[in-house]
């Protein structure tokens, strides 16, 4: 009963949030820049583009109509057209969110594969020596610039060692004689659900160094959050109980004391999923990954307003959809949640 | 009758005052045992003094303000050049030291300008409740419902490529963050017997605020600063990295990267001496943030010292 009261006031709040953002967009697209028309036109415009612009974009008209007019192509899913390619922006984000998608889970598997053991192993042996690397690796993390850490890493991996490619998401030899055949957009489910190895492996090969520059942040943080719960959890009864009784410190680390240890971990890599979103812009630029930041920081260089607005509303709409669905998990899984 | 009220005050006064004063000995004792704080402030002394001294540590001034040199492009490392030179033959030394100009103000002034809007924001809305409480919450939530770099970038976009604008524009992501900070302090503090004792005696609410809630506020929130002003650097960074923020000729830690960016692989020595530059910078603030939230807290500090 109180569950349920609880999913709607959440959902409601987040439709009041979602309202509030296209508000936001559309103070930033409207009313900061000097002149929208100026800027809908592009770089040296003439005085009767301005003049037209202006009145396609309705920008004649009250405030409160122009907005009005902004929310509703928005709900027909009318995110306006690029400026450079002459496309609707809803057409572009199609083909350039899913390779953003790709490489941001990619990272977050990294992080739950790498981060979750070591900090279970970290908070097991607290100030021992494991402990001290994943604490320096962490802070480490937290401060590194990612386009940075990214440019380091392809000169280790591709200069110096030769191991992985430099960036792109597939070689030019694959796209010509083994090309994805696109589905999802995801070129490792594409790649796997047509049977194409040869692609997938080389797709694999892409993401590796592109996936860790951008998960470091989201494996620091699992890291510090597993340890932190690791050690609380470890002080708890049951697990001496469970130690005395003789079971293998395997199982007493990574099915008991983890199993409780787990959902503050789960709210940390939903937030760094969320933190990642925006990180992918800066590495995307780094790896050349055709998504969303490349896409955005091309429109900043051509000016590219409509572009860089849509971005930004489409990324806060995922970013309130993420946070929705992190409270009601966590609403699912702990009882003591209430809303405030 | 012993003593007049106002020797009395005086007395108390003094008191509260030494005990203040014990309070900050303590804390600078258990700061100056913690060896990585101390060093992490050794190297934001020195970043910052670098930028302000850097004319006279460089017989390359012209160049670090953005003189090419077109002659000397691509220079690796030497005696002559410590950093090598850039892709217009730029001493990177001299760079990164005028570099550090933009890059760490505008860490600092962010942080400047979103405590100025966050504190009293968020004071107003701890102490008074109510609906102005719930119309300034709403409003940091509609800030908070945007990932922040992205929301920069867009406010930079819109306002043009420039240093302030990007100055302006991270400081507006920033700003709700200290609204809330503060608005959770106050809320407790709100309820504490000494400012109950001050409205009693008729204190005005502004005074309240200002003398009684603030400087009770002010640890947490100078904690919350240090940890941020790294961020904001990496921010402003990021900025300059998509084309937002500084622009050429003037020298920024971002813009090296950026511009530095397509001659990496051959030639590492000059975005990759900015990126170090913002990574030491970074790491120094929040480690050095760490330390005072340690250091500030009673309880963690005595378990440190």
């Amino acid at each position: 009963m109180h569950k349920w009261e609880y999913v709607i006031r959440r959902l409601a709040m987040a439709v009041v949030v979602l309202a509030s953002v296209s508000i936001i967009t559309f103070v930033i697209a409207r009313i900061i820049p000097s002149d929208p028309a100026a800027a809908w036109v592009g770089s040296h415009p003439t005085q009767e583009q301005i003049a037209k612009a202006r009145q396609q974009l309705g920008l004649d008209r009250p405030l409160y109509e122009q907005y009005l007019r902004y929310m509703r192509s928005l709900l027909r899913g009318d995110l306006g057209t690029s400026v450079r390619s002459h496309q609707p922006v809803a057409t572009d984000l199609k083909t350039f969110l899913p390779a953003t998608m790709e490489l941001v889970l990619a990272g977050m598997v990294m992080a739950i594969v790498i981060g979750i053991p070591l900090g279970v192993l970290s908070g097991a042996r607290k100030g021992g020596p494991l402990d001290h690397v994943t604490r320096l690796f962490s802070i480490a993390g937290v401060s590194m610039p990612t386009f940075w850490l990214g440019l380091l890493l392809q000169l280790l991996f591709f200069k110096r060692l030769g191991l992985l490619p430099l960036g792109s998401r597939v070689s030019t030899e694959i796209a010509l004689y083994h090309p994805v055949t696109r589905i999802t957009g995801f070129y490792l489910v594409d790649t796997a659900v047509t049977g194409n190895w040869v692609a997938f492996k080389d797709a694999l090969n892409h993401i590796i160094l592109p996936a860790f520059t951008l998960g470091t942040y989201a494996i620091g943080l699992t890291i510090r959050m597993t340890r932190s719960t690791m050690i609380e959890v470890l002080n708890e009864k049951y697990i001496l109980a469970a130690r005395v009784s003789g079971l293998p410190e395997r199982t007493v680390l990574f099915v008991l004391a983890l199993k409780n240890a787990i959902i503050p971990t789960i709210t940390v890599l939903g937030l760094s999923f969320v933190y990642s979103l925006t990180g992918a812009l800066l590495v995307e630029v780094i790896f050349s990954w055709p998504g969303l930041g490349t896409y955005v920081t091309n429109a900043v260089l051509s000016i590219d307003f409509p572009v860089i607005v849509s971005v930004t509303l489409v990324v806060a709409v995922f970013y309130v959809f993420i946070n929705l669905f992190l409270d009601l998990v966590q609403a699912m899984i702990d009882p003591r949640v209430t809303l405030q | 009758m012993a003593t007049t009220p106002n020797v009395e005050r005086a007395g108390l006064q003094t008191e509260h005052r030494t005990a203040r004063f014990r309070e900050y000995h303590l804390m600078l004792q258990a700061f100056r045992r913690d060896i990585l704080a101390v060093l992490s402030l050794v190297v934001i002394v020195l970043f910052v003094l670098g930028a302000i001294l850097a004319p006279l540590l460089t017989p390359y001034a012209g160049q670090g303000r953005g003189d090419p040199n077109i002659l000397e492009k691509f220079r690796p490392p030497s005696s002559a050049h410590p950093l090598g030179t850039d892709y217009l033959g730029r001493d990177v030394w001299a760079r990164i030291l005028f570099g550090g100009r933009s890059s760490l103000s505008i860490g600092f002034l962010v942080v400047t300008v979103a405590s100025v809007i966050g504190i009293p924001l968020g004071a107003t809305a701890g102490y008074y409740g109510g609906w102005i409480d719930n119309l300034i919450m709403r409003i940091t939530d509609m800030f908070l419902a945007f990932p922040p770099l992205l929301l920069a970038i867009a406010i930079a976009a819109a306002l043009g490529p420039s240093f302030i604008n990007a100055m302006i524009a991270i400081a507006f992501t920033w700003w709700p963050w200290y609204a809330r900070l503060v608005r959770a302090q106050t809320l407790s503090l709100r309820e504490q017997y000494f400012v109950e004792a001050a409205r009693s005696i008729g204190v005005s609410d502004v005074t309240i605020i200002v003398r009684h809630i603030l400087p009770n506020v002010l640890a947490p929130v100078l904690v919350q600063a240090t940890m941020d002003i790294g961020s904001a650097i990496l921010t402003g960074a990021a900025i300059s990295f998509v084309g937002l923020g500084v622009r050429p000729p003037t020298p920024d830690w971002g813009e090296m990267i950026s511009t530095g960016r397509i001659y990496f692989i051959e030639r590492p020595w000059f975005a990759g001496s900015a990126g170090a530059a913002i990574f030491l910078v970074t790491l120094a603030f929040n480690l050095l943030g760490d330390a005072m939230r340690d250091v500030a807290d009673p309880r963690t500090r005595r378990a440190v010292a």
